[in-house]
């Protein structure tokens, strides 16, 4: 593993809901160029953590830090505003608008509008969404939506990639493109890919975070994590 | 991007037809359309700003009322105290758009949701409504402006720039309204096809979207509602020329639902379609107006309820839909006949399913 600098880190990172602790105590480090995924049963406080580093949730206790800039409590586009590229859990798309005015939105954050059209136009042929170009995206199947969101990614040209999910509700076909995107989009920009899919993130994926009523159990690579007992345990939810 | 400017060039054209009617209309109305036609500009330019803000911001706003009066009640104070128009109407403008700003601020920087926004622009309007009908006596005036309270207070005619003396006849002021008009939905049409428009755009499909590729969706909200206030003051400057009078109606419930009403019949996501529906629908009452037989409301009650079940998208959408479909219809037709040339007489039958 490449050992640059922290360019995420949150610092007892925690979220309450009224007497629920989502998120508890949370210390976290992503090193540059890394691409690490969470893991964990439903409810272990992946998603919540994960908004509170996109902003769409203020953290109850903690602090979130992006290249030495504290963001809990701030807006999410002022997150989005630091390079950070932001795929939520739900296909997030503008469905009334087409493939192309998508991407092209992305792109228009941070380019002009000639080297926007330019950048455009090759992401759609980077994602091979040609096909698509001017249907409204509404009318796509739900793996493409979720590909067009991708796309919108992959587009601002981000140097963090914060991801929720991207394999979710995908063909099989879609999930190992989808896989490949994520290794190239990793040549760049450090990532944290959320994921449900364990041989989606045997696939992709050095470091493991293991998530587990709302901290975190233990981090390792995949292979060490799923040979391990505690890990056995929570998925399996008993204590054998 | 090549859609956008296909359309463009379709509001183009829309202005260009609306050009040609203004040219000819003092030749084939009578002169008390032409009088009443002003107003009736000016109703439909508060048409277009709520389209404009509606259809394209999605900010539901149900009192647009508000800054319409706003500007009519501006440009009357102002226009009388100056004794001018053209500095009155520059006024009226920044009145309406300056107090949109500072109302928009609160409810979009305060996270107001949408259905919260339409009941408070909606309360503001009635608020002035009550505000303004209490005005009636002497102790009421603003410079040399009395404000009439019930009755409310003559708006002064406009004149030639420069020179108040030099008032302009019906015909020119309806000239005048409709350049206005076709600049502004030229303006609202280009507006809403920049950058900041489609950003717009987008942030009524999915505002979370919007706000996590990095745009600040509050900051672009109170924009295109600021501009829509703005737009929705000078509708309400020609509508006061064009009654000659402006009154607390003009913050009514019942206007503030016409609009509403406008933009679902007319369509939203268009900027034409409502500003048809005003023409068509004052054109509606004013027919009805004259009869005994049905009550008017209640004709234009059943037209919203029919739109609403039967054409939820309004006038234009569905033309343009049928159109589409017609001409999507013709191609496959055209391919079909193509296809049936070229193949092989044998097996015309078998694939003739296959390829339709």
């Amino acid at each position: 593993m490449r050992r640059g600098e922290v360019v995420l880190e949150t610092r007892s990172l925690s979220m309450h809901f009224g007497g629920v602790r989502a998120v508890d105590r949370v210390d976290f480090q992503l090193w540059e160029n890394e691409l690490r995924c969470l893991i964990g049963p439903n409810g272990a406080g992946k998603s919540t953590f994960f908004k509170c580093l996109t902003g769409q949730l203020v953290p109850t206790i903690g602090d979130v830090v992006i290249r030495d800039i504290h963001v809990a409590g701030r807006e999410p586009h002022e997150v989005a505003g630091l390079g950070v590229g932001i795929k939520t859990q739900v296909p997030n798309v503008f469905d009334g608008l087409t493939t192309r005015e998508n991407i092209w939105l992305s792109c228009r954050r941070w380019h002009g509008a000639r080297r926007t059209d330019a950048l455009t136009s090759e992401t759609i042929e980077r994602l091979q969404l040609g096909e698509f170009r001017s249907r409204q995206v509404g009318s796509l199947s739900h793996g493409q939506r979720q590909w067009v969101e991708l796309g919108m990614v992959v587009a601002a040209q981000p140097w963090l990639v914060l991801l929720d999910e991207p394999a979710a509700g995908m063909t099989h076909e879609e999930t190992d493109r989808t896989a490949e995107l994520i290794r190239e989009i990793n040549e760049d920009a450090a990532m944290i890919v959320v994921e449900h899919d364990m041989n989606f993130i045997r696939r992709i994926s050095k470091k493991v975070t293991l998530f587990h009523e709302g901290r975190i159990l233990m981090e390792g690579t995949m292979d060490a994590i799923s040979k391990d007992r505690r890990a056995r345990d929570v998925y399996l939810g008993h204590r054998a | 991007m090549n859609g956008m400017f296909g359309q463009f060039r379709g509001t183009l054209f829309a202005a260009l037809l609306a050009l040609i009617f203004t040219i000819a209309a003092p030749s084939i109305l009578e002169f008390f359309t032409i009088i009443t036609l002003t107003q009736v500009i000016g109703l439909s330019i508060l048409a277009l700003s709520l389209a404009l803000i509606w259809g394209y911001g999605g900010i539901l706003c149900f009192g647009q009322t508000a800054f319409f009066g706003l500007g009519a009640y501006s440009y009357a104070i102002a226009a009388v105290n100056i004794g001018g128009s053209t500095g009155a109407m520059f006024i009226a403008v920044a009145v309406a758009a300056a107090f949109a700003a500072v109302l928009g601020y609160f409810a979009f920087y305060g996270k107001i949701s949408d259905v919260y926004l339409a009941v408070i622009t909606l309360t503001v309007s009635l608020i002035m409504y009550s505000l303004i009908r209490r005005t009636s006596g002497p102790e009421y005036k603003i410079g040399d402006a009395l404000l009439g309270g019930f009755n409310g207070t003559g708006a002064p005619p406009l004149n030639v720039p420069g020179n108040a003396g030099a008032v302009l006849f019906p015909e020119h002021t309806f000239y005048v309204a409709m350049v206005a008009l076709i600049l502004l939905y030229v303006f609202c049409g280009w507006l809403v096809n920049t950058h900041f428009g489609r950003v717009c755009v987008s942030i009524r499909e999915n505002e979370i979207r919007a706000e996590l590729l990095g745009y600040d969706t509050r900051a672009y909200k109170l924009g295109i509602f600021t501009v829509g206030a703005a737009v929705a003051a000078i509708g309400g400057i020609f509508f006061c020329i064009g009654v000659t009078r402006v009154t607390p109606d003009v913050f009514s419930l019942g206007q503030a639902s016409l609009t509403i009403i406008w933009v679902i019949v007319g369509g939203r996501g268009t900027l034409a379609g409502p500003v048809l529906a005003a023409f068509g629908l004052y054109y509606l009452t004013a027919s009805l107006g004259t009869q005994q037989v049905v009550n008017t409301s209640l004709v234009l009650g059943i037209i919203l309820i029919a739109f609403v079940l039967l054409a939820p998208r309004g006038v234009v959408p569905g033309i343009e839909k049928l159109a589409t479909a017609r001409r999507a219809g013709r191609r496959n037709r055209a391919k079909e006949r193509r296809m049936r040339l070229r193949k092989p007489r044998g097996g015309i039958s078998e694939d003739r399913h296959e390829t339709g």
